[in-house]
């Protein structure tokens, strides 16, 4: 019997702990700015899937470039027909970790400042990214954000000279999302 | 009884541990698959631009878009050096374009070619797409109404509605791959009273166009128009190629064709000029697009 009941409590805790390791979103928010000296552009993107291991730190974001929403419709279209071949290369992705993760008190209300590293895919080109972020905690909700400055170059995105003046060769990305558990 | 009661108790914390083990990748893939097969996939850019040449294609103006378009058909190339191969002489058609929503817009213009104003409304009735929705075609209605203002030499005797031709379209496109599209344009006319250039009132016709995209920047593309009735006028078929190019902010449209109108009635029904004849002409459409509020979606 006390055999019995020691195993529930195992399997208790392993239930709970297993359970609420892994949080998720599908409607992150991704924002990207390019100020340049002739127009500055902003984009949002409010479906962007994310999956966090709160556990083991592993941390992923998944998102179609053909979601991003701007001011005009026509950069809509150059964005996802001239630079990011949205039809070739549907999604953008990044697969890394929270270096820090320990550091966060998933228990505890705050604001953990924490670092992220790993692989960022934009346009078939794939590139390791360091960037600063904070996991807040709130009442038992997880969100996220962090933000973080990506050269256009890098990714193999050509910029024509004629348009130079229009589009940043830096943008600046910004993530913000609000986590469940799974 | 009591060795049963624990297997069983560890068979279920196997599979709750096996459960929720799960590595986020796992679940990554999971989330992207749910929201893949949750979309529909609607077929972008068709046709390059709104016009093929001379005609529709069945590309609308996003919502709240207004396009600017000023065109020009010269002389015949074959006029030769004296007339520097057409360009001495040119007729134009200025125009204003307009996007009520992404899938209905309207336009109207004014042609130099017998003092023409026209007014059309373009309407998406079906696109094509995969995903959640399949369909294979997208479907466009397009009635055009115009209006020739030229002054008759007898001194003013025909009444308005003479003047008026109506042009209703229906526009059949599908895109195959990434690079080529097709279209189909089965077109009824009623034309004016006071234009000799047709025998018949009613002209039916049907017209086909097609696109190839050769680089992010410049597609290439084809247009005809053959008339079902109307055989017994001077008019014939109307036959247009053409290359599109975008520069960021401008769009060009190069072409050769044997029309001068740039009106549908005009251009389907009253082109007198034949390309065995050699009585080809160059012309050019500019447009510029402006955005007048704010898009929301």
């Amino acid at each position: 019997m006390k055999i019995n009941f020691l195993l529930t409590v195992v399997l208790f805790l392993v239930f709970q702990s297993a359970g609420a390791q892994v949080y998720y979103t599908k409607n992150g928010n991704v924002t990207f700015f390019s100020k340049s000296p002739l127009q500055d552009i902003e984009a949002e993107n409010n479906q962007v899937i994310s999956v966090m291991n709160i556990q083991t730190g592993e941390l992923q974001f998944s998102l179609l470039n053909n979601a991003f929403h701007f001011p005009k419709a026509k950069m809509e279209e150059d964005f996802n027909e001239n630079y990011m071949e949205s039809n070739k290369y549907p999604r953008s992705g990044f697969k890394g970790m929270v270096t820090d993760i320990n550091a966060v008190d998933f228990t505890k209300d705050g604001t953990y400042p924490v670092a992220v590293k790993g692989d960022l895919t934009i346009h078939g080109v794939t590139k390791t990214i360091t960037a600063k972020g904070a996991i807040i905690v709130s009442k038992g909700t997880i969100s996220a954000v962090s933000s973080f400055t990506v050269f256009v170059k890098d990714y193999g995105i050509k910029i024509p000279n004629i348009v130079s003046n229009n589009i940043a060769e830096r943008i600046k990305i910004s993530v913000n999302c609000s986590y469940q558990e799974k | 009884m009591r060795k049963k009661h624990l297997l069983t108790v560890i068979a279920v914390t196997t599979f709750y541990c096996n459960t929720f083990a799960q590595d986020s990748s796992n679940i990554l893939n999971e989330l992207i698959h749910e929201s893949d097969t949750n979309k529909v996939n609607y077929a972008e850019s068709t046709f390059k631009y709104t016009r093929v040449v001379d005609g529709h294609s069945v590309v609308n103006l996003p919502a709240h878009v207004l396009d600017v378009r000023i065109s020009h058909r010269f002389d015949p190339i074959n006029s030769g050096l004296y007339n520097f191969f057409g360009l001495d002489a040119a007729v134009m058609r200025l125009g204003f374009d307009y996007g009520i929503t992404s899938n209905i817009m309207i336009g109207a213009g004014h042609s130099v070619y017998q003092k023409t104003y026209d007014a059309f409304l373009k309407m998406k009735l079906l696109a094509q797409s995969t995903g959640r929705v399949e369909m294979p075609v997208t479907v466009s209605f397009v009635p055009t109404v115009a209006v020739n203002t030229l002054k008759q030499f007898d001194g003013g005797k025909t009444q308005f509605n003479d003047r008026l031709s109506y042009v209703f379209q229906l526009l059949v496109a599908r895109k195959f791959s990434e690079n080529f599209s097709l279209q189909f344009m089965p077109t009824f006319i009623h034309a004016d009273n006071i234009s000799f250039l047709h025998a018949d009132q009613n002209i039916a016709a049907i017209g086909i166009a097609a696109t190839h995209r050769i680089s992010k920047r410049m597609n290439i593309n084809g247009e005809y128009y053959y008339r079902l009735n109307d055989r017994g006028s001077a008019a014939h078929n109307v036959l247009s190629f053409g290359i599109d190019l975008g520069t960021g902010g401008h769009v060009f449209q190069l072409h050769f064709t044997n029309s001068i109108g740039m009106t549908e009635k005009s251009f389907i029904g009253e082109t007198m000029n034949r390309w065995q004849d050699g009585d080809v002409l160059f012309g050019f459409n500019i447009s510029r697009v402006f955005q007048l509020n704010k898009k929301r979606d």
